[in-house]
């Protein structure tokens, strides 16, 4: 059903640090390279080597210009699902293809029942879900339901793509349901935020902001660069009437 | 918001269709009406017509229409899911309204329970319809009071006016009906302009501050996260220049509104044959300018994802 299940209280999902990241594209990559064989798969790309590529991609990393009156910045911004807790994604789902798992909070497709009505995508104010217009349905982020579970993985490596692959740490991943876990310590510590809270779909996900500027610039000025001066002498002669 | 044909035609023509059809339903089922079998055949084949064109129609939108009968189980939480339901239960009641008013040429009864159940359930998959496209939050345009009497108002509107042009066919026309029509038409045109004014107006919280949480100050997009468009700005960031929107929106104006009414009030003073041919102008001008009105619902709708691209 798509009504939304009662929750086990676990609630996997990212944390994502502003500070940190880099734009780098490395978690957009290593999210399309596991995920077009994955759960979802494929990741259908259209005309990649054409002039109007189109494609499923389920991160994107944006840039922003953000300035205040502390100056402007650069601001990396990469955005996928957020597996919210409130997601009208699920309940508009006129077949209960999309559901929202009791056991963990994970939002997914059940690629078997979607008809490809594409109003999932009109309900979720992120942009986080892709249309196949190959396979004709619709796909989103699993949040590599397929790597954190799976035995035949290190430990170290049951993490989502995108976590395994940033070379910042500027990705973390685990349970935000727990206010234990090292996730939900880090949101408190550097006071993350919801996306849109406005619109009330109370995200998993969380952005940890850039930090603010800092005055620590260096407090000795590096010594002047010597004054160019004219040349004396035979060389000077020389270049002079070369100059000329 | 992309104006997809297949659900623009859908919502104008499904519109029309439980419009004329709870009409034929209520008028007919209790002798308002007379049983004609030919203005019968015609006036139920026109709104069933309408309705199955409109939803095999939207059918066309989807990704795969061959598993669309899965969409009928989500009634519980899903508006789409309810309007599916509500479309096909309504072919129920209709179709006996149909086979007593029109075959057996009788009333009251049996046929006007009928009747008034097909009026009911063509009045609840309007509102299904309406509150599809009300419930949405990324749309703040659609997101409003304006959106669910919008739909309830146009349909009335569309079905009036092609009962009346049906009745006035047959030379049976009522100058109650052209007067409802008129009044309606006025109805509709005062709605879509308070719309227009609402969501001109529309002071939206959502930002694309809030979009990534950077609080302050501005927040321009330096680059995409790709080189050309993908499905999200296709599908959701559709843009009409305000030149173009302007433009349509008086053509909206005239063809929905403006001229029906004109031709209908004519219809009031002109004797039979003129008033039909009035009123089927009416009801074929109408039909032309709601297509219009319905591409603009979705062009000017804008979805909170463009934030992520700067638009």
């Amino acid at each position: 059903m798509t009504c939304l299940p009662s929750q086990s209280g676990k609630k996997l999902g990212l944390v994502i640090d502003l500070d940190t990241c880099v734009g780098c594209q490395a978690c957009v990559t290593a999210c399309k390279e596991w995920n077009t064989g994955g759960h979802m798969a494929p990741l259908t790309d259209i005309d990649p080597y054409g002039g109007h590529v189109d494609g499923v991609w389920f991160n994107r990393v944006h840039s922003y210009e953000h300035t205040t009156e502390m100056g402007g910045r650069t601001v990396n911004f990469p955005r996928s699902c957020l597996h919210c807790e409130t997601p009208a994604c699920v309940t508009v789902c006129p077949t209960g293809a999309s559901y929202k798992r009791a056991s963990d909070g994970i939002v997914l497709i059940d690629e078997d029942k979607c008809i490809g009505c594409k109003l999932c995508s009109w309900a979720c104010p992120y942009g986080a879900r892709e249309f196949d217009t190959d396979v004709g349905v619709m796909k989103k982020c699993t949040l590599c339901v397929d790597r954190i579970y799976n035995d035949n993985l290190a430990q170290e490596d049951r993490v989502p793509a995108c976590v395994a692959a940033c070379p910042t740490s500027a990705r973390h991943f685990g349970d935000l349901g727990d206010p234990a876990s090292a996730v939900s310590q880090l949101v408190v510590e550097r006071g993350g935020v919801d996306l849109m809270p406005e619109l009330g779909y109370h995200p998993t996900n969380k952005y940890l902001l850039p930090r603010a500027h800092t005055k620590r610039a260096a407090s000795v000025a590096a010594p002047a660069l010597e004054p160019v001066r004219a040349e004396g002498g035979f060389l000077g002669w020389v270049d002079r009437m070369l100059s000329n | 918001m992309h104006p997809a044909f297949s659900v623009v035609f859908f919502t104008t023509a499904t519109g029309a269709g439980y419009g004329l059809l709870a009409l034929l339903g209520v008028l007919g089922g209790f002798q308002i009406i007379p049983p004609d079998f030919w203005l019968g055949l015609i006036g139920m084949g026109l709104a069933l017509g309408l309705i199955a064109a409109g939803l095999l129609s939207s059918t066309g939108h989807l990704g795969r229409p061959e598993r669309a009968w899965r969409a009928f189980s989500q009634w519980r939480s899903s508006w789409l899911s309810r309007e599916g339901v509500a479309s096909v239960i309504t072919f129920v009641p209709a179709g006996l309204f149909g086979i007593g008013w029109v075959l057996f040429g009788r009333a009251g009864g049996w046929v006007a329970i009928a009747g008034l159940l097909a009026a009911i359930g063509a009045v609840v998959t309007v509102c299904t319809t309406g509150m599809i496209y009300a419930s949405l939050k990324p749309i703040a345009q659609w997101h409003s009071r304006f959106t669910l009497p919008a739909y309830l108002i146009f349909s009335a509107m569309t079905g009036s006016v092609l009962l009346n042009a049906l009745l006035q066919c047959f030379a049976i026309g009522s100058k109650t009906l052209l007067a409802a029509s008129v009044l309606l038409g006025l109805l509709g045109w005062g709605w879509k302009l308070a719309t227009w004014r609402y969501n001109d107006r529309l002071d939206i919280a959502t930002t694309a501050n809030t979009a990534t949480g950077l609080a302050g100050g501005t927040v321009r997009s330096l680059e995409w996260p790709h080189t050309e468009e993908n499905y999200l700005l296709k599908e959701m960031g559709f843009r009409i220049a305000r030149k173009y929107s302007a433009r349509l929106r008086q053509i909206t104006q005239i063809l929905a509104f403006a001229l029906p009414v004109l031709l209908l009030a004519a219809a009031f003073a002109l004797p039979w044959p003129f008033a039909a041919m009035l009123s089927v102008l009416a009801a074929i001008v109408q039909f032309a300018g709601m297509l219009v009105e319905r591409w603009l619902f979705f062009a000017e709708a804008k979805h909170t994802v463009t934030l992520y691209y700067g638009r």
